[in-house]
């Protein structure tokens, strides 16, 4: 189980979280929407550890992550139960697209031969919808949407206990959208993941969600189970899956 | 009033700066005694920094030696001290030219690469990625580099000192009528061990500030391409400057005792 409780975080002037308490369940499917800038990916990245948080507790299954020290054992540990997409790919230029999917398998605490590695990478590959003949390409000869689909194999190679995925299907055409979010689904439900999803896809949400969260203002608006998300009676979630430009969240930000 | 905070700002900022790039320093380091290991990071690493730049070593090293032969002869003619070309290149390649333009080159080729390479890493989540795949950027990135620098630029410099001397006698041979075997005789009986391992010393010390610097920058990057070009010049000014100042204080230590 992930909480969050009353995280704030500024860039200098700009207050980006002030306040986030979320609950995430273990072996659920949380979805994150809110607007672009809103800093649903810092969110993210708070809980990882990557960004520190300015004020508030983050825990794990009750250890608070945020006092895990850089490089100790307990922050290897705890990073080896995670696995992230993150928005851009970031996938490793200099090495080719089945070494970044098997990166964590070949080396490390979870190291396994060669072959092993490359045989589950292509495996992994052909989930997200690729061809093996990708496998020995480079990352920067592979489409923005092909790159993407790469990051999420390399998020889902080791079978991580939870998945963070920050916009999986954004720049995907509608067919691979569905088979991404088919796939989140299968991993939430098969391997009991629990699983963190951000996204602008109202779609996505509804073939993913367990339970939806918005968050603007720095600070969760709402949250609840996914059926409950039309009769929310919240404006900013009702603007949010109408797309209509009238109403509490303003289109100039 | 104005004037003074500024100045105690600027000295209070370098300071922090010099502190924090120490720290960089130290923890890089203390990797060394904390596996994992990388061996194919510091393998390739070492061919980067060391084979590839041999090019441009021996074309820099060349010249040098040549020319500085070219100007002693003619000084060294104002008081019919002509003959001392060998010596002179031998000890002034050895002692300061090699190590001081290979430290600079290696500035120009290694730390700009490093810097440029760590830095759009960073821009673009790769060195998050690291992180959330229980890799240490330090350990994968940082220390084989600065290893691998620290450890072949003794050898790079050896190299450079080697041409440089060739370049002088090629000169004093061909241009200014010296004869061959008097021409390396007087260079090998003149030059002593102190020459030679002050200059391998200045070396590795030279690679060290090289990579680091290269890291340092490339890992503290700031957002977009303008973060990339900010911390490749950063990177490349901080070591050569800190290049010279290293050279100026090891020169100290060796040759005044
Ligand atoms: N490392 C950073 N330094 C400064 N500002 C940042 C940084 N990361 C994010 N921000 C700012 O925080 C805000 C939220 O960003 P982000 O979480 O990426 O938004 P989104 O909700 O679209 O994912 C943005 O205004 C962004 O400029
Ligand atoms: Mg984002």
């Amino acid at each position: 189980m992930i909480e969050l409780g009353n995280v704030h975080k500024s860039f200098g002037p700009k207050d980006v979280l002030c306040g986030v308490d979320l609950t995430l369940a273990k072996g659920k499917s949380m979805v994150i929407i809110g607007g672009s800038g809103t800093g649903k990916s810092v969110l993210l990245k708070c809980i990882l550890g990557l960004i520190a948080p300015d004020s508030g507790a983050i825990t794990v299954d009750g250890t608070d992550v945020t006092r895990l020290r850089q490089g100790s054992a307990e922050r290897d540990a705890f990073l080896a139960r995670f696995g992230m997409l993150f928005q851009g790919g970031a996938l490793f230029d200099s090495i080719p697209v089945w070494q970044n999917v098997a990166f964590r398998l070949l080396r490390g605490s979870l190291k396994r031969p060669k072959a092993e590695a490359r045989e589950i990478a292509i495996e992994k590959l052909r989930r997200v919808g690729l061809t093996p003949d990708v496998a020995d390409l480079f990352p920067a000869e592979l489409s923005g949407g092909m790159q993407k689909r790469v990051g999420l194999a390399r998020a889902i190679a080791a079978e991580p206990e939870v998945i963070f995925f920050d916009e999986p299907t954004t720049g995907l055409d509608p067919i691979m959208s569905g088979v991404i979010n088919d796939l989140i689904r299968e991993i939430v439900v098969e391997m009991g993941a629990t699983a963190m999803t951000i996204t602008h896809d109202m779609s996505s949400v509804r073939a993913i969600a367990d339970d939806v969260a918005m968050l603007h203002g720095g600070v969760i608006q709402w949250t609840g189970p996914v059926g409950d998300m039309d009769s929310s009676g919240d404006a900013h979630v009702t603007q949010f899956i109408s797309g209509s430009a009238e109403g509490p969240i303003e289109t100039v930000r | 009033m104005r004037f003074l905070a500024n100045i105690g700002r600027a000295v209070l900022g370098m300071l922090a700066a010099i502190g924090r790039v120490a720290l960089f320093a130290l923890e890089t380091i203390s990797h060394l005694a904390r596996p994992p290991f990388y061996p194919r990071e510091f393998a390739s690493a070492l061919i980067q920094i060391g084979f590839f730049s041999l090019p441009v070593v021996g074309l820099t090293t060349i010249f040098t030696g040549g020319a500085l032969a070219l100007q002693i002869y003619a000084g060294g003619a104002r008081f019919s001290a002509e003959a001392v070309v060998p010596q002179i290149v031998a000890i002034g390649m050895v002692r300061e030219l090699g190590p001081v333009l290979v430290g600079l080159m290696i500035a120009a080729r290694v730390t700009s690469s490093i810097a440029a390479e760590i830095a759009t890493m960073k821009v673009t989540e790769q060195i998050d990625a690291l992180t959330t795949l229980s890799t240490n950027p330090m350990k994968y990135l940082t220390l084989p580099r600065v290893l691998a620098a620290t450890l072949v630029m003794p050898l790079l410099v050896g190299v450079g000192d080697l041409i440089g001397i060739m370049g002088g006698y090629l000169v004093g041979v061909e241009r200014l009528g010296f004869n061959a075997g008097t021409y390396i005789r007087n260079t090998v009986d003149f030059l002593e061990p102190l020459d030679i391992i002050s200059s391998l010393s200045k070396g590795a010390v030279f690679g060290f500030l090289a990579a680091l610097m290269g890291c340092y920058f490339g890992m503290r990057s700031g957002r977009g391409a303008q973060g990339v070009g900010r911390a490749t010049k950063s990177a490349v000014v901080a070591a050569s400057v800190l290049i010279l100042a290293a050279n100026f204080i090891l020169t100290e230590l060796f040759f005044t005792a």
